[in-house]
């Protein structure tokens, strides 16, 4: 589950919009991943099984739990590294190429 | 009795997200997991190293916790400075937890590692193995494997790859007497989540080895991260045991290992060796396991 | 209650230390360091300090687990010197970049080789680089002082810069001395608990810390930290008034003049020997020379204004320098000639080498700096007690 809102981009006008000692808010993310990916990977929920093995070990954490059988994949932030659909026993995740998906 | 985690029961909310690790990082899968079970709460303290380069280039910031980066060589020293800082603040059960890699823990940051635990004080330590210095491209580290091509032992006409065994940090942090050692491996995840639990768990300083491989700097498909932490267990190649009480104890003793060979074809940085020497690694592993099996069976 | 003792500057600056209240220690043993960080650990061991004191394995972990507990808002303290601070150095800028209000004792030795447990102040110019805020005490009950002050700039939001306080190795950390030891409730009423700076971590907001900036962020945070420094000069001249209201003396601010309104010649020290040049004004001033002295405080950040307006007068001035720097001249001097220029001084400048590794500075040698000063004599950069020839 993503737990925060995208930030835009800081702009800094003067010395004092710039942050104290090298610090910044957590979880304050300003770019999604989505260009990174070649592939991306859709979901065929007629075969999941609901095993969680996608959700699991996705290093992204991108495919989200929404409850023991729906899994939602965030296509802003999945790089298409394709664990998931090489995890997935019944084969219920397919990587299919950005431009014809 | 803690309840057993498994991928059913763990924490929905993710506290590592949107970092810029490669595809199929094995170390970040790692750090998600781990951060499953540690919770928002923790802490955290990383060395300059991928995680922190992928995770606090402003103005993007992966952690949802408190998180710095250290010095590369103190980890450990200013994760357990954090938890003397929140101690004496007044913090109830303050939960510090440093993560470092193969380099950064063995190499580098192996003395205030070891002071750090020789302290006693209650920290976690979690080394992410990927067997060399994959943030600066690859060199090698005292945790790269026998045989494996690295960008300062490459695979030779006169030497072939790397020429020393892993350091045995396992069994270094053990000799400590800290209160928790275990390795683990990510292509056995609930295995992994049960002992950062533990870790979480024990009064003490607490030391978990993860292997966790690196598609970019072995070589090998971003989709087959998993398989390969699994096969390396079942190789033999590496061990899923725990140092507890005083005692080690091997969690997983594979009947027939796998094939060595075909597990190391998979990835470019073994793909230089010989038979002979795929025979070498092989006895290297038997020799471990007889010590491994005969000492803490 | 305050009350008097015999204290060398280790003891003096683990009473400060001691009043101050930190919460956490980290700390290394070094000689001529051990007995500031022995008298802290027996005053913990004692309970008489409640404060969890980490026995480190080194100096660069005695820096890290400082920068651990800072950048969770514990006041912390640690002390070290010489080859240790070398040791500790990669964490100086981590510590000052992420803006942790540490405050250090360095007891001022040599730099090896040739090893040499003595005092000099090659160390402190070997990290003048690292922005901490660096200051040079005189005598133990000015380190004492200072610890308690320190404190309070570090800890300052607008400041939020780590303090280094310098104590010439052996000369004060191990001469004793009569020092007030101020009490505790008069401490606290100065000093109060830390007051945590936003930026730091924190349950309620959690921050990330020590981030990593590329070259479109980099340079303004560096700049906004070097800006930030100079807010140090008013800060501290601040405090220290509000001590001498609370404590009954002062310091002085970042430079501190003595005998120098009418000075044709002045000699400027940082440090212990600013005693012996003292008297040694005296005793010119009684013959009728116009001498005068001018201690420089803080080397870090520099006060170019209050210097000029310390020394602006004066036909010559000699620069005392404790370092080299190797192919170039003291390092104070650089910095003293370099804000001279700025402000357009016409006078001319020595510097004068003396005391490294501990080699003796003695009256006669002050004597004989005022005499190149006045005469105007001799090579720009003198060295002086050399037991040989050039």
């Amino acid at each position: 589950m993503r737990d925060f809102k995208m930030s835009p981009r800081p702009q800094w006008n003067s010395l004092s919009d710039v942050p104290m000692g090298s610090s910044c808010s957590s979880f304050h993310i300003c770019d999604a991943n989505a260009a990174w990916r070649v592939f991306r990977p859709v979901m065929d929920y007629s075969l999941c099984i609901g095993c969680h093995q996608c959700y699991l070990l996705c290093p992204d954490g991108a495919i989200h739990k929404e409850d023991a059988k729906v899994f939602h994949i965030d296509y802003d932030f999945c790089k298409g590294c394709g664990i998931c659909a090489h995890q997935c026993k019944p084969g219920a995740i397919s990587m299919v190429k950005e431009d014809q998906a | 009795m803690i309840k057993k985690l498994n991928a059913r029961n763990i924490d929905a909310k993710e506290c590592f997200y949107g970092h810029k690790a490669c595809g199929g990082c094995g170390e970040s899968l790692a750090l998600r997991l781990a951060l499953k079970v540690l919770g928002e709460e923790a802490y955290l303290s990383l060395p300059a190293g991928c995680m922190a380069a992928v995770s606090f280039i402003y103005p993007n910031m992966a952690f949802k916790n408190n998180a710095v980066i250290t010095p590369f060589a103190s980890t450990a020293a200013v994760a357990t400075g954090i938890a003397a800082g929140l101690e004496a603040l007044g913090k109830e059960a303050p939960l510090s937890v440093g993560f470092a890699g193969d380099g950064g823990t063995a190499d580098i940051g192996i003395q205030s590692l070891s002071g750090a635990i020789d302290r006693g004080e209650k920290f976690i330590y979690i080394c992410t193995d990927n067997e060399a210095y994959m943030n600066t491209g690859i060199q090698k580290s005292g945790l790269t494997p026998f045989g494996a091509a690295t960008t300062t032992t490459p695979a030779g006409k006169a030497i072939h790859g790397c020429v020393t065994e892993k350091k045995n940090m396992f069994e270094i942090a053990a000799a400590h007497g800290i209160t928790y050692a275990a390795t683990a491996s990510i292509g056995y995840p609930e295995d992994f989540l049960n002992k950062v639990q533990k870790a979480k768990e024990c009064d003490g300083p607490a030391y978990i080895h993860i292997y966790t491989p690196c598609p970019t700097g072995w070589g090998h498909g971003s989709k087959i991260t998993v398989d390969l932490a699994k096969e390396v267990v079942d190789t033999g190649l590496w061990f899923l045991a725990e140092y507890e009480d005083g005692e080690f104890r091997l969690n997983r003793k594979p009947g027939d290992f796998k094939p060595v060979a075909d597990h190391l074809k998979r990835q470019a940085r073994f793909r230089h060796l010989s038979d002979e020497e795929i025979s070498q690694i092989e006895v290297m592993r038997d020799r471990k396991w007889e010590k491994m099996l005969k000492n803490w069976g | 209650m305050s009350e008097f003792a015999f204290l060398n500057g280790n003891e003096a600056v683990a009473w400060g230390v001691r009043l101050s209240r930190p919460h956490v220690i980290a700390a290394y043993p070094i000689t001529p360091q051990t007995k500031a960080v022995e008298k802290l650990s027996s005053f913990v061991q004692n309970g008489e300090m409640d404060c969890k004191y980490l026995h480190v394995e080194s100096e660069h972990s005695a820096m890290a687990c400082s920068i651990g507990s800072s950048s969770v808002g514990a006041r912390t303290f640690t002390a070290t010197s010489s080859q240790g601070l070398l040791y500790m150095s990669e964490g100086l800028p981590y510590a000052s970049g992420a803006r942790l209000p540490i405050v250090m004792m360095n007891a001022n030795r040599s730099i090896a080789t040739p090893w040499n447990i003595y005092g000099d102040q090659m160390d402190a110019m070997h990290v003048i680089n690292s922005g901490w805020v660096q200051l040079f005490v005189e005598d133990a009950q000015e380190a004492l002082d200072m610890v308690i002050q320190s404190f309070k700039l570090a800890e300052n939001h607008d400041i939020l810069t780590p303090v280094m306080i310098n104590v010439d190795g052996f000369v004060l950390t191990h001469t004793y001395e009569k020092v007030d030891i101020p009490g505790q409730e008069l401490v606290d009423s100065f000093l109060p608990a830390i007051e945590k700076a936003p930026h730091l971590m924190n349950d309620q907001d959690p921050m990330s810390l020590c981030i990593s900036a590329g070259n479109q962020h980099y340079m303004e945070f560096k700049i906004k930290q070097h800006r930030d420094m100079f807010k140090v000069f008013e800060q501290l001249e601040r405090i220290d008034r509000d001590f001498e209201k609370s404590f009954g003396r002062s310091h002085g601010g970042a430079a501190d003049g003595y005998r120098n309104e009418d000075a044709d010649v002045i000699l400027v020290t940082t440090g212990s020997v600013t005693g012996t040049a003292r008297v040694v004004v005296d005793s010119l001033r009684e013959k009728g020379i116009k001498a005068g002295l001018v201690k420089l405080r803080l080397l870090r950040p520099f006060p170019s204004d209050d210097l000029y307006e310390l020394i602006g007068k004066a036909s010559a001035v000699g620069i005392l320098d404790k370092n080299i720097s190797f192919g170039f001249e003291g390092t104070v001097y650089t910095n003293v000639n370099s804000s001279l220029l700025q402000k357009g001084y016409r006078g001319r400048t020595f510097n004068f080498i003396a005391g490294l590794g501990g080699r003796d500075i003695t009256k006669e040698n002050i004597e004989e700096m005022f005499s190149a000063l006045l005469e105007q004599k001799g090579e720009t950069v003198q060295y002086f007690n050399m037991g040989c020839a050039l």
